[in-house]
């Protein structure tokens, strides 16, 4: 049962890691616009590789 | 109807009789029913973009008028995209555009590929939501008036946006929204992992050594949960004591403090029981349905949005002789400003030369251009047709009609719904009794049993808190609002949901209403035996120089092909000019007849819906110019009937039109030639039959009608005052959505009984098995959650999306009926 000593921690490092992506994808705008992305598939031309996604409209600082 | 009712391939609008006009699409030549849809499906196709026709599920807005591209030279002038616009890494500069006409997902695609065909353009990223797109480019490789004539070209007009507080702040409360709500709910499963081994070893035995370990680890893994995700409730905590007052926050804030505090003592000192699990709980399904409230509340504050950007940023000073351009902000009252034919403007203000027609249709509805002679006030927002203009502002910036519009609509937004108002006001109520009573269970139990005091009064605590009677009404409201806003209706004032439920009678205005307000050639009549096509070629010759109503009326039915010369506007009658050297008049009968030696007006042709076209040899045709019935109103009506809404038009038109557009839809009342007075009088006159009476109107003069309404809907085009003025505004300007409201609002009402019945009796029920102490804290933070997600989850069954395919059915069923 030792092991939980080393498992726990474990797991609370990827709770820590799955929360911190997840803060930088919200910062980076990426939960701003659900709907449009949808159709960004739609586009089969082999369009210039320009980024589709914006920057964030602002950047904020990701630490709580 | 016969062929009329053909489609224009790029708006999906029947196309008039007697237009023929063809865009050249893909080797075929699809119809469209004027010269500047022609113009954006001819640019859109030509730009290989024709998928957006495959994917797009709306129909594209009507191009009223083919672009015009010198509109946007303006936005080259460096001072002014300095002005509009931020500077990127790179040398690069962004704008946020707002885009009129953007109406699905594919139109967003459309301006996304358009731009990117443009050098120059580094990212673009549309956002269909809030229709607004955000730019970058390389000002040294393509000018911005380049980028916006673009737009302008696939049919979503741009408006710049300079800065934009608001709308950051928004997207800055959303973002940390659903970082805390994330917290929470991280916090929160990962808590419950740790709380099942806890609560099986307690009965089934537990090695003290991991009993101390999961607990500490819920105490570390609560703490960012407890004091990140909980901040809010304890902010607005502290206020409502501040003010003197309670609120939903004071017992939320106490319970999770007093637990937590707790938890952290027990944990640390090893004795006890812990509470994390319901610390952690309880937060992450609050600010559930805070986040869930704060959605619905941004998607409102976009109608205000679209009001402040009728005022143009820059304008024409005349100083000292000399015409310079300055920005509006920096106009002063006082200032004499030049404001030419076709431009917006900028401040009130008082003509002082020149006459002129302007139209004010943005802010009273009247499509008629209204007629401006020196010392008539114009206002900020309004475009001048006539000749050029000079004006002294007497009003700028937040002085101005426009602005106190908006500032009147955003009042409006602030207002919370009468319902929610008064569960709140219940909430409060039940709150105070409710750490009243659990003061004195608390009291109670210590002379009883000193240990179990604190267990039992926290369980009273979490088990009453009325979320689920706070939740049920708003959460019922926030699914609504978004089904309702997904279908383009946008609710202003979420009570009128409630009251439309329970509406009997339904009030129309006509013009623009049931009809589209937008004049069109009906009907032309050769009088001399010229052919059709020839004697409208020779209409808008003389009328393409013109920008009254009626003039747009002719260049949306097409033809041109000759040119005129020498031309006269008499105001108010029509236009004098030469074609191929023939003098030739277009207006009233009795004007167009003026150049003939015997003046002849043919019989038949009285009132003002006929144009006549008159050469020195008397007259040459008569066109008759009409407003066209909107092709879903007689199935509206119908289906509205069929759901207990009885129909009476109220117009201020003519008999003879009412009558006819009456028996078209199949409405048996109408009442015409109405004043607003009398139209507000008949209304009263409903009301006092004890009727439920929603009012449907476009224009300033519905505005009476509309706020004396019991429930007040307003059309997407109509003005910004009627708009003001209503409850529910139709954003797509069409009237296919509304049954589907009326039905979607019954349903709510519905649910928000269910959810209200079923919250008052799991309090009732729960108090005194937690004030005996039979309910543990956690069992109480479960039965507490489960009763707010239950209230949740059957609110949610309206923003299903069932009744948003019978809904297209629906609709479609009625565009094959049009045919």
């Amino acid at each position: 049962m030792s092991i939980l000593y080393v498992l726990i921690p474990l797991g609370l490092v990827l709770v820590a890691l799955g929360l911190w992506a997840f803060f930088w994808a919200v910062g980076n705008g990426q939960f701003d616009d659900l709907d449009s992305p949808g159709w960004s598939v739609l586009e089969d031309d082999g369009a210039p590789p320009a980024p589709r996604r914006g920057k964030p409209a602002m950047d904020e600082d990701e630490s709580p | 109807m016969t062929r009329a009712a053909e489609a224009c391939f790029h708006c999906s609008e029947p196309i008039p009789a007697g237009v023929v006009i063809r865009a050249h699409v893909h080797g075929r030549d699809e119809p469209v029913c004027c010269h500047g849809c022609k113009a954006v499906a001819e640019f859109i196709t030509g730009a290989g973009l024709t998928d957006y026709y495959k994917y797009r599920d709306a129909a594209a807005a009507r191009a009223d008028e083919p672009p015009r591209p010198d509109r946007w030279s303006a936005y080259d002038r460096p001072e002014l995209v300095e002005r509009l616009t931020r500077a990127e890494p790179g040398g690069a500069r962004s704008i946020t555009v707002l885009l009129e006409g953007l109406r699905c997902a594919a139109c967003s695609w459309l301006a996304d590929k358009a731009l990117h065909l443009q050098s120059g353009v580094l990212d673009v990223s549309v956002n269909p939501a809030t229709a607004r797109a955000r730019l970058v480019w390389d000002p040294a490789r393509v000018r911005l008036g380049d980028l916006l004539r673009v737009l302008e070209h696939v049919g979503l007009r741009p408006h710049p946006i300079s800065g934009e507080p608001a709308e950051q702040l928004a997207i800055l409360e959303r973002r940390t929204a659903l970082k805390r709500l994330a917290v929470a709910g991280f916090g929160m499963m990962q808590v419950m992992m740790f709380a099942v081994p806890l609560y099986i070893g307690e009965s089934s035995g537990m090695e003290p050594e991991y009993r101390e370990l999961f607990r500490l680890v819920s105490l570390l893994v609560s703490v960012p949960v407890a004091i990140y995700a909980g901040w809010p409730f304890y902010q607005g905590a502290l206020q409502a004591i501040r003010a003197r007052s309670i609120s939903m926050d004071v017992p939320v804030s106490i319970g999770i403090v007093l637990a937590f505090a707790a938890s952290v003592w027990n944990a640390l000192t090893g004795r006890g029981e812990v509470y994390f699990d319901s610390v952690t709980m309880f937060v992450f399904f609050l600010s559930l349905g805070r986040y869930v409230e704060m959605i619905a509340r941004h998607r409102a504050g976009s109608v205000a949005d679209a009001l402040a950007r009728l005022a143009p940023v820059t304008a024409r000073r005349l100083r000292a002789g000399e015409v310079e351009d300055v920005q509006a902000a920096e106009l002063a009252v006082g200032d004499e400003l030049l404001v030419r034919t076709g431009e917006v403007f900028a401040a009130d203000g008082v003509v002082t030369d020149g006459s002129g027609r302007v139209d004010e249709s943005m802010l009273t509805g009247e499509s008629t251009a209204i007629a401006k002679d020196p010392g008539a006030r114009v206002h900020a927002g309004t475009q001048n047709l006539g000749p050029p203009l000079r004006i002294r502002v007497d009003a700028v910036a937040d002085a101005t009609v426009l602005s106190g519009i908006v500032a009147l609509l955003e009042r409006a937004q602030a207002e919370r719904p009468r319902l929610a108002k008064a569960a709140d006001r219940a909430a409060a109520w039940f709150l105070s009794r409710i750490l009243v009573g659990a003061a004195l269970v608390f009291a109670a139990w210590w002379f009883v049993d000193p240990s179990r005091a604190f267990a039992a009064t926290l369980a009273v605590l979490v088990v009453t808190c009325p979320c689920a009677l706070s939740l049920a009404t708003p959460a019922a409201i926030a699914a609504a609002t978004s089904a309702l806003a997904r279908r383009g209706v946008l609710v202003a004032h979420s009570d009128a949901l409630e009251t439309l439920a329970k509406a009997d009678c339904v009030l129309w205005d006509k013009t623009g209403t049931l009809t589209k307000g937008l004049i069109r050639v009906e009907e032309v009549r050769p009088l001399r035996g010229l052919a059709e096509a020839e004697c409208l070629s020779l209409a808008v010759a003389l009328e393409r120089l013109s920008e009254h109503p009626i003039a747009r009326a002719f260049l949306a039915s097409g033809a041109a092909g000759v040119t005129a010369s020498d031309v006269e506007v008499a105001a108010g009658q029509g236009l004098e000019g030469t074609v191929d050297g023939r003098r030739l008049r277009i207006g009233s009968p009795a004007y167009a007849a003026g150049l003939a030696a015997q003046a002849g007006v043919p019989a038949g042709l009285d009132g003002e819906s006929w144009v006549c076209l008159g050469d020195p040899g008397g007259m040459l045709a008569a066109f008759r110019v009409t407003d066209q019935l909107r092709p879903e109103a007689g199935g509206c009506v119908t289906r509205l009937g069929e759901l207990g809404l009885q129909s009476e038009i109220v117009s201020g038109d003519e008999r003879a039109a009412v009558e006819q557009i009456a028996a078209r839809t199949g409405i048996a009342r109408f009442e015409s030639r109405l004043r607003p007075e009398a139209k507000l009088a008949r209304l009263k006159a409903l009301q006092a039959e004890g009727r439920v009476v929603a009012a449907i109107g476009d224009g300033i003069n519905d505005a009476p009608l509309l706020r004396g309404a019991d429930v007040a809907i307003a059309m997407g085009r109509g003005s910004a005052l009627a708009q003001s003025s209503a409850d529910l505004i139709l954003v797509r300007d069409s009237l296919d959505e509304l049954p589907e409201t009326v039905e979607l609002a019954r349903r709510t009402q519905r649910i928000v009984r269910q959810n209200l019945a079923w919250s008052i009796v799991y309090n009732l029920a729960a108090l005194p098995l937690a004030a005996f102490g039979l309910v543990p804290p956690w069992l109480a933070a479960i039965g507490m959650s489960l009763s707010s997600v239950a209230v949740v989850l059957n609110a949610m069954r309206l923003s299903r999306g069932s009744d948003d395919r019978r809904g297209r059915h629906w609709s479609l069923e009625r565009r094959a009926e049009a045919a």
